[in-house]
């Protein structure tokens, strides 16, 4: 076995937005406009000083065997993507250097370069040029390309014609029959029915099989698993760890479960709104502060509130989102009869929405918040308090059987009972 | 598929100082170029209900115009052609170099989705750009064409010159495009400048009007501009009036090619890190 893919203290830093200053008087106001197109030029042609700068990768360095299925898993902000982008060469690496050999393909975005205007037959030809594919390749992979996509019938519709599943399907197929020798993918299986992801990780898992090296980013730890024998785990630009998969994502996960500490959104105060959510905590049963959690465990969502004047008519909407953002739970103050919202006195006060234990199936999600109120004898409504997206939060499944690979949308176990029956 | 015994071995590191042009990469990349750009051609035709039929109908448009505004109520004079051949045959070649400037200065910026997820050669963005509205050129052509045999002018052999004066327009716009095009990565505002620095540009070309009204002091300077051999080259070509070739036109052709080389480096210094600024 040869060695693939070589990273060697691969570094990457970002020049991130100095401290914004604010002051707002006119004088200064107009000395800033007047004198801006100075202090841009500056400020863009200067090399950025530390604490205008963020490593999203430091010293890095690796070694893949070719034929090899690697995992790359690690928290949101990592580093993971980055790393993808500097070897699919869409960004170029601050410091050290990454080898390669032989041909690369990357899936970073289902999808990239289809035309919405063009035909699903033209959108292959397209798509494949821009992954690097020759046309006599694609002509020879065409049918194949078309019958794993499964969308036949409408090779000669354009694509903006397509449902979302239909387009999905169609960008991976296109993808997976490139035969690179190295092959990028991230997190494109998100989208997708659960049955197509299947046929994509089995793919996948061929593609490896056969000899080509690939490198996967998935929040999926399931999916990380069962396709990668090796993961790589990778923490605020940082190698933590490379090895076989199951201890990675392990020790990954544990180093989840001690996150925590801080509020996990916070407002300024605004002296306008009658009504604000200054605070939110995501808590576990134990009142430690947390973002992930077990499915066996109640999440418990704690507001801080202040409350300026009285706001007749207040309640509050909560809901829970998946990362593709489709809402899986929504829930209003009214849920809790009488609405707790409405008699609130001027102060402080905390508010606590809790998410029972086995409910949701494990997966990550996010909290959306926001407070109206009812005006008028027509019941009219009026947002007083929208914070939005407050938190997010992944749920992980350690103690069923089927654990993290449940599918569908709920934890929730259901009784069964098998009892033996006479004949008659 | 076999695989091969050897295969390519890409380095990645960063690229200290001036890097190559690597033309080669850009040709191994053709086919891309060629979607790209029959891409941008479908795509913009695709769903319009008079479809193809707008290519002609801006210049016909403007052609009615100057036509009206310049030769009607000006009475300005158009070298004993018809007016409206006189200032079409200019308008073609004008529209083209226009649409493919801006187009080609915007590219970058547009096609940031597909730039931030796959690598290919960025040079193949601008220059798609500058390509694709050679497809009007040739429709708005045919009506040309038309315009001429209506009005019974007979043509020249110095007709095959047409093809140089295209390609002199195309390199003009692919040079300004590729400069904009990296200059506007880091500063966005570049591209209001360029599109009225071009609109301004028409006025400095004898499109609307003779190029042999220009004051004789103004001559040398107005001159310099590439866009007026095109243009006159093209009235030469087809009409038998204004410049055809003469050696004064070198000076302008060479800050071209200097433009476009430079502007190539200076791409290229920059594409591997485009993702990052925009």
């Amino acid at each position: 076995m040869s060695t693939a893919l070589q990273v060697e203290a691969l570094s990457k830093r970002y020049r991130i937005g100095a401290k914004e200053r604010h002051d707002w008087t006119l004088r200064d106001f107009v000395v800033r406009v007047a004198s801006s197109p100075f202090t841009y030029l500056q400020q863009t042609l200067r090399t950025p000083s530390e604490e205008e700068t963020l490593w999203a990768l430091r010293d890095v360095s690796f070694e893949v065997e070719e034929g090899q299925a690697v995992g790359l898993v690690g928290a949101n902000g990592a580093g993971k993507s980055t790393l993808l982008k500097i070897i699919s060469r869409i960004t170029e690496p601050t410091e050290g250097r990454a080898v390669l050999h032989g041909r690369v393909a990357s899936l970073l975005e289902i999808g990239t370069g289809f035309h919405p205007e063009l035909t699903g037959r033209e959108n292959i030809f397209l798509n494949g040029a821009i992954l690097g594919m020759r046309k006599h390749e694609i002509t020879r992979k065409f049918d194949e390309i078309v019958e794993f996509s499964g969308v036949g019938r409408f090779l000669d519709t354009p694509v903006k014609r397509y449902s979302s599943g239909m387009f999905v399907r169609l960008a991976f197929a296109v993808a997976a029959h490139l035969e690179p020798d190295i092959l990028l993918i991230d997190e494109v299986l998100a989208v997708g029915d659960a049955e197509f992801r299947k046929k994509c990780l089995g793919k996948m898992s061929r593609v490896a099989k056969s000899g080509c090296t690939v490198l996967f980013v998935s929040h999926n730890m399931a999916a990380v698993q069962d396709l990668c024998a090796t993961s790589l785990w990778i923490d605020h630009g940082k190698l933590q760890a490379i090895g076989p998969s199951e201890d990675v994502i392990s020790s990954y996960l544990k180093s989840l479960d001690s996150y925590g500490g801080d509020a996990v959104y916070r407002s300024a105060a605004a002296a306008d709104k009658a009504f604000q959510v200054r605070e939110v905590n995501l808590v576990d049963p134990e009142g430690e502060a947390s973002q992930a959690f077990r499915c066996d465990d109640e999440v418990r969502v704690e507001l801080l509130c202040d409350v300026r004047e009285p706001v007749p008519g207040l309640f509050g909407e909560f809901e829970i989102r998946r990362r593709d953002g489709s809402t899986v739970l929504v829930s209003d103050s009214f849920d809790t009869p009488p609405n707790a919202l409405a008699g609130l006195t001027e102060g402080r006060c905390r508010l606590r929405i809790t998410l029972p234990a086995r409910s949701l199936a494990p997966g990550e999600y996010q909290v959306w918040l926001s407070f109206s109120r009812t005006v008028g004898v027509q019941g009219e409504v009026r947002v007083v308090d929208e914070p939005g997206a407050v938190a997010y939060f992944r749920l992980s499944d350690h103690t069923s059987h089927r654990g993290n690979r449940r599918a569908g949308f709920f934890s929730t176990m259901l009784r069964w009972e098998a009892e033996p029956v006479e004949k008659a | 598929m076999t695989k091969t015994a050897t295969k390519d071995v890409l380095v990645i590191q960063p690229s200290r100082g001036w890097s190559q042009l690597e033309l080669g990469e850009l040709w191994r990349y053709r086919e891309m170029l060629w979607y790209l750009t029959s891409r941008e051609v479908k795509g913009r035709y695709r769903q319009m209900a008079l479809g193809p039929l707008w290519i002609v109908l801006k210049p016909l448009l403007d052609m009615v115009v100057f036509s009206a505004v310049f030769g009607g109520l000006a009475r300005l004079p158009s070298e004993g052609v018809p007016y409206p051949l006189f200032t079409f045959s200019a308008i073609i070649p004008w529209t083209y170099f226009f649409t493919a400037a801006s187009n080609s200065s915007n590219s970058l910026v547009q096609r940031l989705t597909i730039i931030s997820k796959v690598y290919f050669p960025r040079l193949v963005v601008p220059f798609s750009a500058a390509v694709a509205p050679l497809v009007d050129l040739a429709a708005s052509f045919v009506i040309l064409l038309g315009l001429i045999v209506f009005y019974g002018v007979a043509l020249t052999p110095a007709i095959l010159m047409l093809p140089f004066y295209a390609l002199l327009a195309f390199l003009t716009a692919f040079a300004i495009g590729l400069w904009s095009a990296t200059l506007a990565v880091r500063f966005r505002d570049v591209n209001y400048a360029v599109t009225y620095a071009l609109r301004m540009g028409m006025y400095a070309t004898p499109v609307a009007y003779s190029a042999t009204l220009v004051p004789e002091r103004w001559e040398l300077l107005y001159k310099m501009n590439p866009m007026f051999w095109v243009v006159e080259g093209f009235r030469w070509a087809l009409l038998g009036i204004g410049h055809g070739p003469e050696p004064l036109m070198l000076v302008p052709v060479a800050g071209v090619l200097v433009l476009l080389v430079s502007g190539a480096y200076v791409f290229r210094r920059l594409e591997t890190n485009i993702v990052d600024l925009i």
